[in-house]
């Protein structure tokens, strides 16, 4: 039975089923349950708390939040991390420099690089509003209010982000053939045309790989929330995950979260599942 | 096109440095201020606007009444991030190399469901299994340590091992263990003597993943460590509650992001030379 080929697979295999399965079949179990702060324990009480779930406004109004801040974040970080490698693609001076530069920040410790960028943004002691009070801008109310707390986030998400983009991009550039290009530079195609025509197409499965990979990340987004604002001011940039985190190990309502996080899960899936394939439709232009 | 094109082009990304190494400087600048400097508005260069001084990096060393020293943070999470990756990338090369040259059937499942089965663990979010391995943990009476967070990083990098290795595998030619295994090696010999010595680039690749991802995970480490085994992100944020700190905060900050930023260095040659393409595909 046990063959040469199980003894590659099985180690990995198992190990992963063994630290995952357990807390991912107990997590159904619990969401089952009035587990609570009160009463710890699994008993039974039906969907009572997928029907609570469903009422519960301030949840989907965090996914709607996490919707906007995933867009609006992936979009920039694809764009200028696009920009980016574009822009350091063939040799220059001083490309190197530039490319390791560009790379620093997703090596960073998210929530480390959050309590220094909290600093910047000190109303009254960080630089932030100390370099805008130079060009005539007025103190910013930056995590004080829900807007300037909102851009906070995005960001400092931007920054730290983007080089995620401009490795996967840079490196699919990279590896591009040569013979369309030369192909274009014979027809006499003018650079804007080359991308449009030639550069951008080529780079549709790879800017798919990517856009598919940050969004999975971008709406996992706890870290930098916690530290920036805590979700506040009130509720402005609470996410998901720290709402769940909140109620379940704030609050201790742990058959309540379980069931929130199962619910997050799913929606996750499908939303992902289904961006996927429209992303595929419009850049690839086929199904699949 | 031409110069103006260039001029511009260099202006953006001068721009982009600025605003990437920014926070960094402001750090560097913040972590030598006294506590004065600090809280009288922001200042930026030394020795014109404010006075160095060490003792934001000096608090960071000293023992007792302090609370906050960096050295055991850092020792924990090197521990820890070390430990998981090596484990991950292990196990993770085997199934990887399993997985695109053997198949595999169990039912319905084949390969590509194994396969999805693996990278698909990176949607999960932390928050869905955190109170699970709390429970977990506490069970097995691993709260708190540095094992108990071995095996949950090891779930959390695995995927990551076994994702960049499937790729560079698909990339190795079959002949290359097909000789092998004709001059008389099990497969398993040819894995170790042929297919391993020839995937340093590959290995390089995951093991730098890993350790990216493992060494900057804060919300497990937070949920489940405490006093005993505490590692740097945590430290860091528990540094973070009020302004006086703000200097030994940001020398812990730059001591903390430093080991792995010295990384993008490797990273940068291995995307120069198109090595990265196939390995992150």
């Amino acid at each position: 039975m046990l063959k040469p080929k199980h003894f590659f697979l099985l180690p990995a295999l198992l190990t992963l089923a063994a630290i995952i399965l357990f807390p991912l079949i107990f997590t159904v179990r619990v969401s089952f349950s009035s587990w609570d702060v009160y009463q710890a324990g699994l008993d039974f009480i039906g969907g009572r708390n997928y029907a609570r779930l469903l009422e519960d406004t301030r949840f989907w109004e965090s996914l709607l939040r996490l919707s906007g801040m995933s867009f609006i974040t992936v979009t920039l970080q694809y764009v200028l991390g696009f920009a980016l490698a574009l822009a350091v693609w063939k040799n220059m001076v001083g490309g190197r420099v530039f490319r390791v530069l560009f790379l620093v920040p997703m090596m960073t410790t998210p929530v480390v690089m959050s309590v220094i960028w909290r600093t910047v943004f000190h109303e009254s002691l960080g630089p932030a509003n100390d370099l805008l009070s130079m060009v005539g801008i007025g103190p910013v109310p930056w995590l004080s209010t829900a807007t300037g707390a909102f851009i906070s986030v995005v960001i400092v998400e931007v920054w730290q982000w983007t080089p995620f983009m401009f490795l996967l991009l840079l490196a699919g550039l990279v590896s591009l053939p040569r013979e369309p290009f030369l192909a274009a530079a014979i027809d006499g195609a003018s650079p804007v045309r080359t991308f449009w025509q030639v550069t951008f197409p080529l780079m549709a499965p790879i800017s798919i790989g990517a856009i598919i990979i940050r969004l999975i990340e971008a709406s996992k987004i706890m870290d930098t929330v916690y530290v920036m604002t805590s979700g506040g001011p009130g509720t402005a940039t609470e996410t998901p995950s720290y709402y769940i985190y909140i109620r379940g190990l704030r609050d201790f309502q742990v058959g309540y979260s379980a069931s929130l996080s199962l619910a997050y899960l799913v929606l996750m899936i499908i939303t992902l599942t289904i961006i996927a394939k429209l992303l595929m439709r419009f850049l690839v232009g086929k199904d699949d | 096109m031409g110069r103006t094109y260039h001029i511009i082009k260099y202006l953006c990304l001068l721009a982009w440095t600025t605003f990437v190494v920014f926070p960094f400087l402001w750090a560097l600048s913040t972590s030598f201020k006294d506590a004065n400097a600090v809280t009288s508005g922001a200042r930026y260069i030394p020795w014109v606007e404010f006075e160095p001084s060490v003792q934001g990096w000096t608090s960071l060393f000293a023992s007792g009444s302090q609370g906050i020293n960096i050295v055991t943070p850092f020792l924990n999470s090197a521990s820890v991030t070390l430990l998981a990756s090596i484990v991950s990338l292990g196990l993770g090369t085997l199934a990887a190399y399993g997985l695109s040259r053997f198949s595999y059937k169990a039912g319905f499942i084949k390969n590509a469901d194994i396969t999805f089965f693996f990278i698909s663990q990176r949607i999960m979010p932390p928050i869905v299994l955190a109170i699970p391995f709390f429970l977990m943990l506490k069970e097995i009476q691993a709260l708190d340590t540095i094992f108990g967070l071995v095996i949950v990083y090891v779930a959390l990098l695995l995927p990551i091992a076994v994702w960049v290795m499937t790729d560079f595998f698909a990339s190795i030619p079959k002949e290359l263990d097909e000789m092998a295994m004709i001059d008389g090696c099990t497969p398993i010999g040819a894995f170790f003597r042929v297919v391993l010595p020839n995937s340093t680039a590959g290995l390089v690749v995951a093991g730098m993943f890993c350790l990216i991802f493992g060494w900057n995970d804060f919300f497990f480490a937070f949920i489940l460590t405490f006093t005993e085994t505490q590692l740097l992100p945590v430290a860091s944020v528990s540094l973070n509650s009020s302004v006086t700190p703000w200097r030994s905060l940001s020398a812990f900050a730059l001591i903390s992001v430093t080991p792995l930023a010295l990384i993008a260095i490797v990273v940068e040659r291995f995307m120069s030379r198109g090595s990265l393409a196939g390995a992150i595909r």
